[in-house]
């Protein structure tokens, strides 16, 4: 049997798959992303980072807009996002667009 | 009267307010075409003239969402034997709830299907008893149910639906467990629960037959870790090892009343699946009580909540922050008693004893199967 997982690079583009989901938990007053026998809540940059995970713009793409937003260096916020969407991907929680 | 008021004005509690329940399971239906030996449905099976009724779950399902479940588990029995399915899934979706359908595929159609992922249903988790035909239709008791279940697969992942194996393991498949693994992907699973049985309901009936071997055990553990590494980003694999092989008990249900909660298809309440097992406790219902009165007040919810209620050698255990002194109905049910130690712990006083009693029932040369309500 042979599957392959794919690569993370700044030329990813990638959404939360079906069955993956952001929502507000106002019970316990944070964002939580469900997916199957998972819920993990999550920080306001992780948020703003699943946010930005829209399908259509590449990591790199998102990690330059970031950097402009927040006056940061970019390849830091870059190196931050793909380790976060890599972590999300090994869960299965993405859909790689391209 | 007045001592009591004082009390309870005068002295903060010792017991802080439980956190909300994070997940419900919500066992439909009793009903089930299939007749798994492991089944985890008590022996005392409800009728499907108690049910609740659609409204009745509907209105368990909202005040589940308000209360702070995030994942509603759709469970039986067999789901799909309640013909309001798509209904209750569509009114737990308008909740927010995290909608997962536990299915053995029988009496889901792919119109079936496909109106479940019209009303947003997140997830399906279906069982696979075996990778053949004969074998697994052999566990489950049920013919053709293996084509069916590679058809519902099918059905799943075409209407979009993300799909989860859930293979329950015991000494009579557990040399299939690669073969249940590739399965898995060969189907476009993104997760697989190999979950080695667990001792409750009939699977307690059943023991002499479904015990695992200890080499068994071990290669399963190698193959899972294997696997993991081979399918990492393409396939989730979630394992429930042999608590009998173990040290440490497993900390079941995450904690007595700490995460989860179930109710019955007559919604009653109960902490776990078995807990109807432990005699001396009283569940409630949802006709009677609300959920959230019913999670924070229950006596049954309360009986073994946080540690209080710990003799030693867990009082003063630090594995009890992991562990949470494991599993009550199995200290019930091997040490008679629902306080005791967990006997899979290397230190309770039984476990030189269940060690022999396990090793002695895994080396049964061949034992019926006792088939769930027949």
């Amino acid at each position: 049997m042979t599957a392959q997982a794919p690569l993370i690079s700044g030329s990813s583009v990638v959404k939360l798959a079906r069955g993956v989901k952001l929502r507000e938990d106002p019970v316990r007053g944070h964002v939580v992303l469900l997916a199957p026998e998972r819920a993990m809540a999550l920080d306001e940059i992780a948020v703003r980072i699943v946010r930005a995970l829209d399908g259509e713009r590449t990591l790199a793409r998102i990690a330059a807009d970031f950097a402009a937003e927040f006056e940061a260096p970019v390849a830091e916020i870059a190196n931050d996002i793909e380790a976060f969407v890599r972590e999300l991907s090994i869960r299965r929680m993405l859909e790689f667009v391209e | 009267m007045s001592d009591a008021v004082t009390a309870s004005v005068g002295a903060p509690s010792t017991r802080s307010r439980p956190l909300p329940p994070m997940a419900m399971l919500a066992e439909l239906t009793h009903r089930c075409p299939l007749a798994c030996p492991y089944c985890s449905n008590p022996i005392d099976l409800t009728k499907a003239n108690e049910e609740l009724a659609t409204e009745e779950w509907i209105g368990v399902f909202e005040q589940a969402a308000h209360l702070g479940v995030l994942h509603l588990h759709l469970s039986g029995g067999e789901p799909a034997a309640r013909r309001d399915l798509v209904e209750l899934t569509q009114a737990a979706v308008s909740f927010g709830l995290y909608s997962n359908l536990i299915t053995s595929g029988v009496g889901l159609t792919e119109a079936r299907i496909n109106s479940l992922a019209d009303v947003g249903l997140d997830h399906i988790q279906l069982s696979i008893q075996g990778v053949s035909p004969e074998g697994a239709d052999r566990i489950g008791g049920y013919k053709g149910g293996y084509e069916r279940k590679i058809a519902v697969a099918r059905w799943t992942t075409d209407a979009g639906i993300p799909l989860t194996l859930n293979a329950v393991c015991h000494r009579q498949n557990m040399s299939e467990i690669d073969a249940m693994i590739d399965l898995a992907i060969r189907l476009k699973a993104r997760r697989i629960e190999v979950a080695t049985v667990q001792f409750h309901g009939w699977a307690e009936r059943n023991k002499a037959a479904l015990m695992p071997t200890r080499e068994q055990v071990e290669r399963a553990t190698e193959i899972v870790a294997e696997a993991r590494v081979k399918y990492q980003g393409v396939l989730v694999i979630d394992y429930v090892p042999a608590d009998y092989y173990s040290s440490y008990p497993k900390a079941c249900m995450g904690g007595w009343g700490r995460v989860g909660l179930n109710v019955t298809p007559s919604g009653r309440v109960l902490p776990c699946h078995a807990a109807e097992t432990i005699p001396g406790l009283s569940f409630e219902t949802v006709r009677d009580r609300s959920l959230a009165e019913i999670w924070y007040e229950g006596e049954a919810f309360n009986a073994y909540r946080g540690e209080g209620w710990m003799p030693e050698p867990c009082r003063s255990c630090e594995h009890k922050k992991v562990d949470f002194g494991g599993c009550r109905c199995q200290a019930m049910a091997l040490a008679g008693d629902a306080r005791a130690t967990d006997p899979v712990c290397i230190r309770s006083p039984l476990r030189e004893h269940l060690t022999r009693e396990t090793e002695r029932l895994s080396a049964t040369a061949s034992a019926e199967l006792v088939y769930r309500g027949r």
